[in-house]
């Protein structure tokens, strides 16, 4: 297997020539350094998503079009210390690590944490600030939890590829991560996690402000920095003095207690020394695609399979009593039928995931008082909300087998003497499934890749699985091919089937 | 139980109206056939003869008069028949499709004692070996195992033949048995009935467009025109001498 490390090398190659190829089309001149060509424009670039909402750097509500926060005014601090102006680039959080290395913008500041994977590939300078991964739970129970050690066996929920996240796989706690930060918490108060550890930040705006939950122990500590590309070490070197500058002069902190983040925590800032940066960059674990991960993808792939056969069954199930609801029912049953056919084929799965997990099961739980199997309630989720979706499709594929069933047949089983339920069942919907078969068969594979949608409500299966590697190896190549390759060794099988069914029916209609 | 005018017939047909529609298909009706008879429903297509076949089954409601099938009495009325009148209906009466209609997923044997099993709740090995003995019967143990679809058309109605009589029925009915025959086969299929009649105490009610087929078969001939029945007899004496004047351009027709 090709490590990580050498894939970047590759990549830098390609960079190297691709640039060398425009600097020789621009007529020869020496390479432009990042402090250089920031000087040259006159502005630094930086990346950062306005979803993260405040404090960061978001919309003001009170005058739209203009951008608030205390990274806002980080920048232009930094900025001014460097002679230029700042200007905000909008990009997708997730993606701010590639885009700075695409040159999307010259530096990325969006609560950006300083993690072993990401202090690989980009540049830190010293922090801005520095937060804490906090630990909350519950205000009823929780009282034995005071450290990550009391969590051994229990659910603790974070975002994925956070330091929280990596301190949590760590230790032998189930962790179940999350896309969005006001999921984790609502997903405590409604006892499904024991505990979810999180930036002090998003603990005090998303979970601190539930009267419910409580905070039981700052667990680690950790830094945002300001991220660099590699290559650009004298901007790093400038922006580094920079913040220096700001800590000392006490600027860097009154930003801070302005948007009320400020704590003794903080002082540091100001004492920070370059060994300081060395220790928080000294944090590596050089993780590369191995047979752990090959492991750990085998487990999301049976995850997948596990999710999508079961979803299936009870979407084969519930789609045939659909079909004949609708095609033989009595009225409410087949205008129901129609409606529900109609409603979830006319609406993404994505939602209907989300309106059940977050919506509909715990209002259920909290009506009926119902606790039971609630760490299960994700994988339940998937599977029904997948089945519920499925069923819809299925139910049109039987419809579609039930009406190329000659008439004849049904009249030669009442005469017979069968009622209508027997001739359906003994005589109807057996030939309509051999018709229906290579569409299930299909569906079926359109499902194993469709339940890649189930990572939304926290379940880990393969797709989820490969994110999560790709970012933790920073490579998405070899994650990704192994994931196609384990995808495809589930759907290839599916699709011969499929075919040979199709040429037996064919067959069958021929003679 | 009402004894109509006709007490001893099996099968008791008065004023029967059916429409589709503003179309009047069947314009009043009347007949009685007596047990153990074969009768033969002739006239040209669109006369009425499948439409009054489909009425006296129960597959098709009427809209004037009265039908009795054993002891079944179906009513007119805009939907579906009274369903203990239809179960009796179905307990007297058989019936052979056209096309057969035969179940194509199950093989000959089953065909033939999916019914008895799954309607009469037969015990399997009971039904199984009734079914073995009506497919000799019909001329078909030697293809018991076999799928409808590898099957020839003859022996396909050999197997529908032998899947309504094992549920023993008095009446069977038939719609145009020779249409997907051979013409060397109609005879296998005239002895085959003649030979039915006898053993299994059969009344035979069939519709066909053949005049020939009904002569050497039935000893009763209906021919219906344009929703009547304009001749009702002995196949012999209606081609000797009919007595309606449509009778004779229909039987010119026919050759």
């Amino acid at each position: 297997m090709v490590p990580a490390r050498m894939n970047r090398h590759i990549g830098n190659v390609a960079c190297l020539s691709l640039l060398a190829a425009l600097v020789l089309s621009c007529g020869g001149g020496p390479r432009e350094t990042g402090l250089e060509r920031v000087r040259r424009t006159g502005i630094l670039r930086w990346g950062g998503d306005l979803q993260g909402g405040e404090p960061y750097v978001f919309d003001d509500p009170e005058e739209p079009g203009r951008l608030i926060g205390f990274e806002v005014e980080l920048a232009d601090a930094i900025a001014r210390e460097l002679g230029v102006e700042a200007e905000f680039v909008q990009n997708d959080w997730s993606s701010l690590v590639p885009s700075l290395e695409r040159g999307s913008f010259e530096v990325a500041m969006n609560g950006l944490e300083v993690t072993p994977s990401r202090a690989d590939t980009v540049l830190f300078t010293r922090p801005y600030y520095i937060f804490s991964a906090q630990l909350v739970v519950r205000r009823d129970g929780g009282d034995d939890i005071h450290s990550l050690d009391d969590l051994t066996g229990r659910r603790v929920g974070t975002l994925s590829n956070s330091l929280s996240w990596e301190l949590l796989n760590a230790t032998g706690v189930e962790v179940v991560t999350y896309e969005g930060v006001e999921e984790p918490y609502s997903d405590l108060e409604s006892g499904r996690l024991e505990a979810v550890l999180l930036d002090d930040i998003i603990a005090a705006r998303y979970g601190l402000n539930r009267p419910t939950l409580r905070l039981a122990a700052d667990v680690a500590e950790g830094y945002y920095s300001v991220a660099c590309r590699p290559g650009d070490e004298d901007l790093r070197d400038a922006i580094d003095d920079a913040i220096e500058t700001l800590a000392t002069s006490g600027e860097l902190r009154r930003i801070l207690s302005r948007w009320e983040i400020d704590d003794e925590r903080e002082a540091h800032l100001t004492t920070w020394e370059d060994e300081d940066t060395h220790a928080m960059l000294l944090v590596h674990s050089r993780a590369s695609f191995s047979s752990h991960h090959v492991v750990l993808f085998l487990q999301g792939a049976f995850i997948t399979v596990l999710i999508s056969a079961l979803a299936m069954l009870l979407a084969i199930g519930f789609g045939l009593l659909l079909a004949l609801s609708r095609l033989y029912g009595p009225q409410p049953f087949s205008w129901l039928a129609t409606t529900y056919v109609e409603l979830f084929r006319g609406t993404p799965v994505l939602l209907q995931l989300y309106v059940l997990y977050y919506g509909l099961m715990p209002t259920l739980r909290r009506l009926l008082g119902f606790e039971m199997g609630i760490d299960y309630d994700a994988f339940i989720a998937a599977i029904l909300g997948l089945a519920l979706n499925y069923a819809a499709y299925e139910a049109e594929i039987y419809r579609a087998g039930i009406q190329a069933i000659p008439p004849g047949q049904m009249e030669a089983a009442t005469v017979l003497g069968m009622s209508k339920m027997l001739a359906l069942r003994r005589v109807i919907v057996p030939q309509a499934f051999r018709i229906a078969l290579p569409g299930v068969t299909n569906d079926f594979i359109a499902l194993l890749k469709d339940s890649s949608l189930v990572s939304v409500i926290t379940v880990v299966e393969l797709t989820k699985r490969m994110t999560i590697t790709a970012v933790e190896v920073r490579s998405w190549l070899i994650p990704g091919i192994a994931c196609a390759l384990l995808y495809m060794a589930m759907s290839y099988p599916l699709s011969l089937l499929a075919r040979r069914l199709e040429a037996s029916l064919a067959r069958q209609g021929e003679s | 139980m009402e004894a109509g005018k006709h007490a001893s017939a099996v099968i008791e047909v008065e004023g029967l109206v059916k429409k589709y529609g503003e179309r009047t298909v069947l314009k009043g009706v009347s007949f009685a056939l007596e047990p153990g008879e074969i009768v033969a429903l002739v006239g040209p297509s669109g006369g009425g003869k499948s439409t009054a076949l489909r009425c006296m089954t129960g597959l098709e409601s009427f809209q004037g008069g009265k039908v009795r099938v054993g002891d079944a009495k179906l009513e007119p009325g805009q939907s579906h028949h009274n369903r203990v009148e239809l179960k009796r209906l179905r307990l007297e009466s058989g019936m052979v499709f056209q096309q057969w209609h035969l179940f194509p997923h199950m093989s000959a044997l089953e065909n033939v004692y999916e019914a008895p099993v799954q309607v009469k709740g037969e015990p399997l090995e009971t039904a199984k070996a009734h079914a073995k003995v009506l497919l000799e019967k019909v001329g078909l143990s030697h293809r018991q195992n076999a799928m409808p679809r590898m099957m020839s058309g003859g022996e396909q109605q050999r197997c529908a033949i032998a899947r309504a009589l094992a549920m023993s029925p008095k009446i069977l009915f038939m719609d145009e048995p020779t249409s997907a025959l051979d013409p060397q086969r109609v005879g296998d299929l005239v002895e085959l009935l003649q030979h039915l009649r006898e053993t299994e105490k059969l009344t035979l009610v069939m519709v066909t467009h053949e005049m020939r087929f009904a002569e050497r078969l039935a000893n009763r001939v209906l021919v219906l025109y344009e929703g009547d029945v304009i001749e009702n007899g002995n196949p012999k004496d209606i081609l000797a001498a009919p007595t309606d004047p449509r009778t004779r351009s229909f039987l010119g027709l026919e050759g």
